[in-house]
């Protein structure tokens, strides 16, 4: 029997007394004729709202559905429109990325980090040398150290702009998309700029980068990041205020911080909830220490504020590129070791020794010390952890990716469940998933 | 839009407990290095479950016997000086030397102490792999056993719904990860193609899927015995 009593608001401009929205119900009378009115008639009128029991009716929604933003499908069963039960399923995308990699070189897996999540490349390329470094016992050059927020920094306003954009659309906003979507098209040209390819970088090398920056970039990523607060500040105004936005976003798929802590989720899903955990800030990594930047952190962890807080880490993502340009320093990018790095190409194809160490270099692959490692950084999805086992030998024995999106969808059946099914679209939309992440 | 950085109700700082500030870590040395208290206060606690602890790229293992890990893990979780309520991953690693046990890994972290801890559990491997569930301490655990049913075949104990995640559950070749799975797959090329076109995938969109265990003597019979051959065969390819 359901005691739900469905609102339809008829007279949206009329208040009451008190300055509230008049809502009337919608009650079937006995004779079989819609009743409406406001609710004080309603109340008089001491109907009693007539049991609408029916089935529960089952929706596939995926795994073709452009609003699952991937192929992720969800099963939902329905009581009239409210989601009953959710079972995610999920494996459409699973290409067995852990295997492959223990038969890969340690400068041979960096392609495949490129490929999980698709968003944010750069970044996994730099968590992943960065646990190979850990593993080796390398310390990186300054230089390169700074080169590596830069690319960190850009990848997570590019993922971030990627999920407003799209999540707008979900919503029904059309208009913020394009101008955003202008914003990832200029840092994909300044990447292209950089290592040479847009989506798929690959742009480090274990003990350093693929390339150094190229003549004039700098000046590239300054009016980069001042175009960008620009961007960001229509697309805000054209958001955060917003009726439909708000209505459709505020409340929905709230965690309560000791949840959103005990289901593992990390990322702007946990600090939206209102927990300040930021790998960067509490477990740093490429002196993040010394940035001066904010840890945005929401209160009621609905989708709301999971924009807000994304919003938020896209200003403070500029913050840390404008202080990444000013202390960008001189000097060598790659380390100068010989165990990883290779000699320079005149160098290897003019002198016998260099020639040889290329050739064993490329052909046999460094070989790490027998060890294990968990590097964690702080993706745009959540906490991106990499756990290398090495036994010695030039492939990894175990190469472990922590996807931050594949823990925090795991949340989503106790997120929707009460909730209709079009907000479904919008909760699962405030995730932020890469099925490329998630399936791996 | 400054304002939102102040919790309304009772945020958590991550680090409120923490000696020292966060720092970058340097020159992290392979072996050795300021093992994590919490190391010192297990085999305090536990005493002979705790098989052997060691520093490794600045990061403490600690080995514990599978009866213990359950009340390990819960004690770290709910102890008040301990308080790891973040748990990062679970997962396995078999080595590439058949001899070596396999190793299932948990990795946990303090929010708090802004510590970060490995747990581990040796089983041979051609013993059962069976070790106990988190689930009930840490609800994020779900799909990550999932996966490492699904990759290792470990059975975790007292999981609810421990069934394939990244596979499908008709998949019959094995575990992929463990190290005699050969990378191209245990069937040919034909055998897997005809299977995929010999699949229904119709049948998998369908409220049965939903409600399998409490719906199954109601199903037609036609479908009660493509389930129930279904979990034959794939007991079968298991070698259980």
């Amino acid at each position: 029997m359901s005691t739900r009593t469905v609102e339809v608001e008829l007279k949206t401009t009329q208040l009451d007394a008190l300055g509230n929205v008049v809502r009337a119900p919608l009650v079937v009378t006995e004779t079989g004729g819609a009743l409406t009115g406001d609710s004080s008639q309603f109340a008089s009128a001491s109907l009693a709202e007539p049991g609408l029991e029916s089935d529960h009716m089952l929706i596939n929604i995926g795994p073709q559905h452009p609003a699952t933003h991937g192929v992720l499908r969800l099963v939902l069963e329905l009581d009239g429109e409210t989601v009953v039960r959710c079972i995610p399923h999920i494996g459409y995308l699973h290409c067995g990325f852990e295997k492959i990699g223990e038969y890969r070189q340690y400068n041979q897996i960096i392609p495949w980090t490129d490929r999980e999540d698709y968003l944010n490349s750069m970044g996994n390329n730099v968590s992943f040398v960065l646990g190979c470094e850990r593993l080796f016992g390398i310390e990186i050059t300054p230089r390169c150290t700074v080169l590596r927020v830069i690319a960190m920094e850009l990848s997570r306003i590019m993922s971030h702009v990627v999920w407003v954009g799209t999540t707008a659309v979900d919503i029904g906003a059309f208009t913020p998309f394009l101008w955003i979507f202008q914003e990832r098209e200029n840092i994909y040209n300044l990447l292209e700029g950089w290592v040479g390819a847009r989506l798929t970088t690959t742009g480090t090398r274990v003990g350093g980068m693929a390339a150094d920056i190229p003549d004039g970039w700098m000046e590239g990523l300054r009016s980069f990041v001042q175009g960008f607060h620009r961007t960001l500040d229509e697309t805000d105004k054209m958001l955060t205020r917003n009726a439909i936005w708000s209505g459709r976003t505020v409340g929905l798929g709230v965690l309560t911080p000791s949840d959103a802590i005990n289901t593992g989720m990390s990322g702007p899903m946990l600090r939206a909830s209102g927990v300040a955990y930021d790998v960067r800030k509490d477990f740093p990594y490429l002196d993040y220490e010394t940035y001066d930047f904010d840890v945005p952190v929401g209160r009621h962890g609905d989708v709301y504020d999971r924009y807000l807080v994304r919003m938020e880490e896209m200003r403070q993502s500029c913050r840390i590129l404008e202080q990444a340009i000013q202390r960008l320093p001189e000097g060598p990018v790659n380390v100068d070791d010989p165990r990883v790095i290779l000699p320079p190409k005149h160098k290897a194809t003019s002198e016998m020794e260099s020639m040889i160490h290329h050739f064993k270099l490329v052909m046999e692959g460094p070989r790490p010390p027998a060890g294990e490692c968990y590097v964690a950084t702080e993706s745009p999805k959540g906490e991106k952890g990499y756990y290398m086992v090495s036994d010695g030998s030039a492939k990894p024995v175990r190469w472990r990716i922590r996807p931050p999106s594949f823990v925090n969808l795991s949340a989503i059946p106790k997120m929707v469940e009460g909730h209709l099914l079009s907000d479904v679209i919008a909760i699962n939309a405030s995730i932020d998933i890469v099925m490329g992440e998630i399936d791996r | 839009m400054s304002d939102y950085s102040v919790g309304q109700f009772a945020m958590i700082p991550a680090g409120t407990q923490a000696s020292v500030a966060p720092a970058t870590p340097r020159n992290v040395p392979a072996h050795g290095g300021e093992p994590n208290p919490s190391a010192a206060f297990l085999v305090a606690k536990f005493g002979d479950a705790i098989v052997r602890s060691w520093v490794n790229c600045g990061e403490t293992n600690v080995i514990v016997k599978v009866e213990a890990i359950h009340d390990v893990i819960q004690w770290l979780n709910e102890d008040h000086g301990q308080r790891y309520e973040y748990l990062v991953d679970v997962t396995a690693v078999e080595y590439r030397d058949a001899g070596r046990p396999l190793e299932v890994v948990w990795h946990l972290r303090s929010l708090s102490f802004l510590r970060f801890l490995r747990l581990k559990v040796e089983l041979p491997t051609r013993g059962p792999l069976v070790v106990p569930s988190v689930m009930d301490i840490y609800s994020g655990a779900d799909w990550l056993e999932r996966e490492c049913w699904d990759m290792f075949g470990i059975k975790f104990e007292g999981h609810p719904d421990l069934r394939r995640i990244l596979l499908w559950e008709s998949y019959r070749e094995g575990f992929p990860l463990r190290k005699d799975f050969p990378l191209r797959g245990r069937f040919s090329r034909a055998e897997q193609l005809k299977q995929a076109l010999a699949a229904d995938p119709e049948a998998r969109y369908s409220m049965e899927e939903l409600t399998i265990a409490e719906a199954f003597d109601s199903l037609p019979e036609d479908m009660r015995s493509r389930l129930a051959a279904d979990k034959a065969a794939g007991t079968e390819a298991f070698g259980e």
